[in-house]
């Protein structure tokens, strides 16, 4: 029976799949238990100063003791809202301004060297200034969450758009299509995938821009624990917030991919 | 009385310090429901009077008259296909078929029935829901023949619109083309560089030469080809005769070049 064979084939070569993803896990929780356990064992026999980089079982025992008293999730909280804003504002502001350089070439050939200067520009150097225009709140936070995402996403959108093949707006034209109906029905569509692809990157550059804002002015958030237990010497503080960042962050990118997977699956 | 007419047209693309003229003093015209073609080797700006032509393009000197009026007020009475299908990916091939409808905001019922009829005309059933992707490039280039008829275009402009297609696929679409061409009556200009195609497909062949572009030769084709299927027009006793007239001046053209 041939068919037979080629099911045997089939399930000889599911197994092989399945314990090469076995081996892969097998390793990801080494590491992480690895990592954690030589922490944990340089930390006791002093080969790491315990007082700098704390040890995972503190760690462990601060988080459970700040979660049962809630005070770490406000904390949470607030940074995950202002890099969520900052998020969704930098990327909104970004696609925008790109239509608006799209909608007039002369416009974007004045802005060019504007828009290089601010790009090349390091974002987190204006975090000073923002805070004295803005006022010391929230509002500077999510801007630096946002404008540190908004000239990157405009660059990149904008070439997307430019990137079209023209051949699309050209049949739109034949049919008397305006400049403005080419971009929707086109130019705007073709560059969804470009435009998706810029969500994870700005997630990460959101971080960056709101625990920097949390740094210079904050009472609340991640970002101020951290300053916070610099500044008293409470370094386990610090770990902490850094492995809650690491989490929330790890955590925000992969849904950021799971909305873009159905974005592309519904978009094109 | 000549439907499209063709005054000294020229035309200049011009880059940073330079210039290169792409037509020069062009001139000719089609009668309502002729079919020409043009033929002659890339560069020779062919493809160009098919954009002025369409509207898309301006022209530097001439005049261009569709039914007594500047090309520029008549853009809806124009169809043009091109080289591609340039189907879009994220719509159906329904909201493909009535993106000119769209455009023009005449979306109804009326116009939905239409185009399944003309999608069943070409061959295609019960693909208006599916996505360009899952149809073959043949199948595509249908869809975007039926898009550019469903606007009801007066004139059809052809830029080469087989030419990405496999040899069989051609050969019916061709014929396919043609069928639908004559049976609505229509007229249309057809770009290419396939002698053959320009023969089985068009009553008239206006030979181009490049550098700059202009009119080389206008060739007549006989009237027992012209009402012929394409398919069979190339068998016919007559085709031999007319295709080696038609090489003869393109390869005239060449050597001038060398």
């Amino acid at each position: 029976m041939l068919d037979k064979e080629d099911q045997q084939l089939l399930n000889m070569h599911m197994q092989k799949l399945k314990r090469e993803r076995k081996i892969v896990v097998i390793w990801q929780i080494f590491i992480l238990i690895g990592f954690f356990g030589l922490w944990e064992l340089a930390s006791r026999m002093n080969w790491l100063d315990p007082l700098i980089f704390s040890s995972p079982s503190r760690v462990y025992n601060l988080l459970l003791e700040k979660f049962s008293d809630g005070t770490i999730l406000t904390h949470t909280w607030v940074t995950l809202i202002e890099t969520l804003l900052g998020f969704i504002i930098g990327t909104l502001l970004g696609i925008i301004l790109a239509t608006l350089l799209w909608s007039s070439t002369r416009f974007s050939k004045i802005l060019d060297p504007y828009l290089v200067i601010l790009n090349a520009m390091p974002k987190v150097a204006l975090g000073p200034i923002i805070i004295v225009a803005l006022g010391p709140g929230y509002v500077s936070i999510i801007s630096m969450g946002a404008i540190i995402s908004v000239i990157i996403t405009t660059i990149v959108v904008y070439t997307g758009f430019r990137e079209v093949d023209p051949n699309y707006e050209k049949v739109l034209k034949s049919f008397g299509a305006t400049r403005w109906q080419c971009f929707k029905s086109a130019v705007f569509p073709a560059t969804l995938p470009v435009m998706i692809s810029t969500l994870k990157v700005n997630v990460g550059l959101s971080w960056v821009g709101v625990i920097v804002g949390e740094f210079l002015v904050s009472k609340v958030g991640l970002g101020y624990l951290i300053v916070y237990g610099f500044q008293v010497f409470d370094f386990t503080l610090v770990m902490a917030a850094l492995i809650l960042i690491a989490c929330i962050a790890a955590i925000m990118y992969k849904v950021v991919e799971k909305i873009e997977g159905w974005l592309i699956k519904h978009t094109t | 009385m000549s439907f499209l007419t063709l005054e000294n047209v020229s035309h200049h693309y011009f880059s940073k310090n330079d210039y290169t003229k792409a037509l020069q003093d062009i001139s000719f015209s089609v009668k309502e429901g002729e079919f020409i073609a043009l033929l002659g080797p890339s560069g020779c700006g062919k493809s160009t009077i098919l954009s002025i032509v369409s509207g898309i393009m301006k022209h530097t000197s001439g005049k261009v008259l569709l039914n007594n009026k500047p090309v520029e007020k008549s853009k809806r009475d124009i169809g043009y296909m091109l080289q591609q299908d340039y189907l879009f990916p994220w719509q159906t091939i329904l909201d493909n078929v009535l993106i000119g409808p769209t455009i023009q905001k005449n979306v109804d019922e009326e116009i939905k029935v239409e185009a399944k009829k003309l999608l069943n005309e070409v061959g295609l059933n019960d693909v208006e829901n599916q996505y360009p992707s899952s149809l073959s490039g043949g199948m595509r280039q249908r869809v975007a023949l039926v898009r550019t008829l469903i606007t009801k275009p007066k004139i059809l402009l052809l830029d080469e619109p087989f030419s990405a297609l496999d040899y069989q696929t051609k050969l019916m679409l061709e014929d396919l083309v043609f069928q639908l061409l004559h049976a609505y009556k229509k007229t249309a200009i057809l770009v290419t560089h396939d002698i053959g195609e320009a023969i089985a497909m068009s009553d008239r062949i206006i030979v181009m030469r490049a550098n700059p572009g202009t009119i080389a030769k206008t060739f007549e084709v006989p009237i027992e080809l012209r009402n012929e299927m394409p398919f069979l027009v190339r068998r016919h006793p007559k085709y031999q005769a007319i295709f080696d007239k038609v090489w003869e001046e393109l390869n005239k053209n060449e050597e001038q070049k060398a």
